[in-house]
């Protein structure tokens, strides 16, 4: 399954969200999108997940216009995680991510089976019966994330996700963007909005840099993650390393170096 | 407790209640009398207490299955058809048509026209609450809540105009009316209730799930494969015919659309596929309850059943606003 955007452009008010977008997710791809707060990161998910109309441009998953799909069809091939989740009713977590099966339209007991799957995988079985509303922020989001993974029958799905981690400590986010890779490494195509650079750098086989609505660059981790393309993004100095292969990363504003 | 439990309690709860509101009321009637067709007390029973019994159960049902579907549609378990406007607008449209029908209240659809105008009122009313709390990121419960007390409002002043411009008669009867009546019901109302709400009811419980996934936020709804235009459409018209349907038969009967899903939620759990019938059986059950003690309450006359619901239904309102308080803190 792959998702393929073209010349997407979003205009709010005469201001331009996203600029003549082009981006490609195929199968097995890991694909983070990086930019500073405002740059339409999340105005580019909401286009490729179908949520809303671009002014121009097109949003394909295999090929079928995304816009013309039948809706069930569409959520059993593509599951998205959006940045607000406003569930404000005391479910317990094992609903909660049953919940995120409902597409595939599995029997009762095979549905359960396949939840109980999601919840290990993300350390979640202790937490199986507790009242949704009563987890901290990070634990949410991981039961949020366990609901939309539950939502892909088969590894051959497009998943996207907006800053999935953002509130998990170190340990749960490596869990569940080794989740993700396990799945891009399946077949499924995958892209993640993060802020983090190293675990873009560790996660990720492409990257996409957006700017102002534009693609600053994109293309292979190493050949994008670089010092001088990174700098332009944030405009902070940013400085790479590759320790090993794997690119480290400091910035600073002038002259007082913070280590990331 | 678990949902076939409480179910189970319902339906076990349901029978005494309702030999009770069959047996209770200004007159006491004698076994024996009801076993002959025709006698005082069989008339009794059959023509004035039955009819009343399935319009309290009926209307029971729709006000709390229909309240609960408004909480997952606002997704706010403070939404209610008589707080957001819905059954105020309903009742100005019926009002309208009592005062100003005239001749036409006579004709062949004088029955069906209240009715009918108490549904197009509470369409109007909920498209409209709809429309205003709706912004791109789903429906603003603060928006809502206010646009349902300016409604309220409008439709209070503009009842009150037409009150103060009708006849001593249809004063008192508007006045009734409004109070939440349930003691003037014959076969002919309770049938149109039945015939109204039972379609309601049923096509209601299919959406369950749907409800479910709505609770997640409109655009989860969306990604998981609801077409949520569709389903928001389906619920209003269900709900306004629904709720239009009762306050032109029964009156304003407020609380019940709030405080019952709101118990079944606290005794187990938010899944909407149990909480719409649960609500529906509870909901049967406290309306007739009420019922009864509005007979009781004052006899030989009787409490208007919208103040019952009121008295009852308020205080138990403010002790839910300060748990979720507490809930909170």
């Amino acid at each position: 399954m792959s998702l393929q955007a073209d010349t997407l452009t979003v205009q709010r008010n005469g201001r331009f969200l996203l600029e003549s977008v082009d981006l490609s997710l195929t199968p097995g791809s890991l694909t983070v999108v990086l930019g500073p707060n405002g740059a339409g990161k999340s105005t580019l998910l909401h286009m490729l997940a179908g949520l809303e109309r671009p002014d121009g441009g097109s949003v394909r998953l295999n090929g079928q216009p995304l816009l013309a799909m039948d809706s069930l069809e569409r959520a059993r091939r593509l599951a998205v995680m959006t940045q607000d989740q406003p569930l404000d009713f005391a479910f317990s977590v094992e609903e909660v991510v049953l919940l995120g099966a409902y597409p595939l339209g599995l029997g009762r007991a095979e549905e359960r089976a396949h939840c109980l799957r999601g919840l290990q995988r993300l350390e979640l079985q202790a937490l199986a019966s507790r009242n949704y509303l009563s987890l901290s922020g990070g634990e949410q989001q991981r039961v949020q994330m366990a609901r939309v993974l539950a939502q892909c029958s088969e590894a051959t799905a497009v998943l996207l996700l907006d800053e999935p981690v953002s509130a998990m400590d170190l340990r749960h986010q490596h869990l569940c963007l080794r989740q993700l890779r396990r799945l891009a490494d399946a077949g499924a195509a995958v892209l993640v909005i993060l802020h983090d650079l190293a675990l873009a750098a560790r996660y990720a086989d492409r990257v996409l840099l957006l700017k102002n609505g534009r693609v600053l660059v994109q293309g292979g981790m190493l050949e994008t993650m670089t010092a001088s393309s990174l700098s332009r993004l944030f405009d902070v100095r940013v400085e790479v390393a590759l320790v090993a292969g794997v690119p480290r990363f400091s910035s600073s504003f002038a002259d007082d170096t913070v280590l990331l | 407790m678990s949902a076939h439990r409480l179910g189970l309690l319902l339906w076990l709860l349901l029978l005494p209640v309702v030999l009770t509101s069959l047996w209770v009321g200004p007159v006491s009637l004698s076994s024996d009398a009801l076993l002959q067709p025709g006698s005082r007390d069989w008339l009794i029973l059959v023509e004035l207490r039955l009819p009343r019994l399935v319009m309290s159960l009926a209307a029971g049902a729709i006000l709390a299955i229909t309240g609960a579907s408004i909480q997952a549609l606002f997704r706010n378990s403070l939404a209610d058809p008589g707080l957001i406007g819905i059954s105020a607008g309903a009742a100005l449209a019926a009002v309208a048509v009592l005062v100003f029908g005239g001749a036409w209240l006579l004709g062949p659809f004088g029955p069906v026209l209240v009715p009918l105008a108490a549904f197009a009122g509470g369409l109007l009313v909920t498209a409209l609450v709809l429309r205003i709390a709706r912004t791109p990121r789903g429906v603003s419960v603060t928006t809502m809540l206010l646009a349902g007390i300016a409604l309220n409002s409008i439709a209070a002043a503009a009842i009150g105009v037409m009150k103060y411009f009708s006849d001593e008669l249809s004063l008192r009867q508007v006045t009734f009316w409004l109070l939440g009546n349930l003691h003037s019901t014959d076969w002919s109302s309770a049938l149109l209730l039945l015939a109204v709400g039972v379609p309601v009811l049923l096509l209601l419980l299919r959406e369950g799930q749907k409800l479910n996934l709505l609770l997640l936020g409109e655009s989860q709804a969306r990604l998981l494969g609801v077409v949520t235009s569709r389903l928001r459409r389906r619920l209003v018209l269900l709900v306004a015919l629904g709720v239009g349907t009762v306050v032109s038969l029964g009156g304003l009967i407020g609380f019940i659309g709030l405080v019952v899903p709101h118990l079944v939620r606290l005794l187990c759990g938010p899944d909407n596929r149990a909480l719409l019938p649960l609500s529906a059986l509870l909901g049967a059950l406290l309306l007739t309850l009420a019922d009864i003690m509005a007979r009781l309450l004052v006899s030989p006359a009787e409490l208007p059943i919208g103040i019952v619901t009121a008295l009852i239904g308020g205080p138990f309102f403010l002790l839910m606003i300060l748990y979720r308080q507490r809930m909170r803190a």
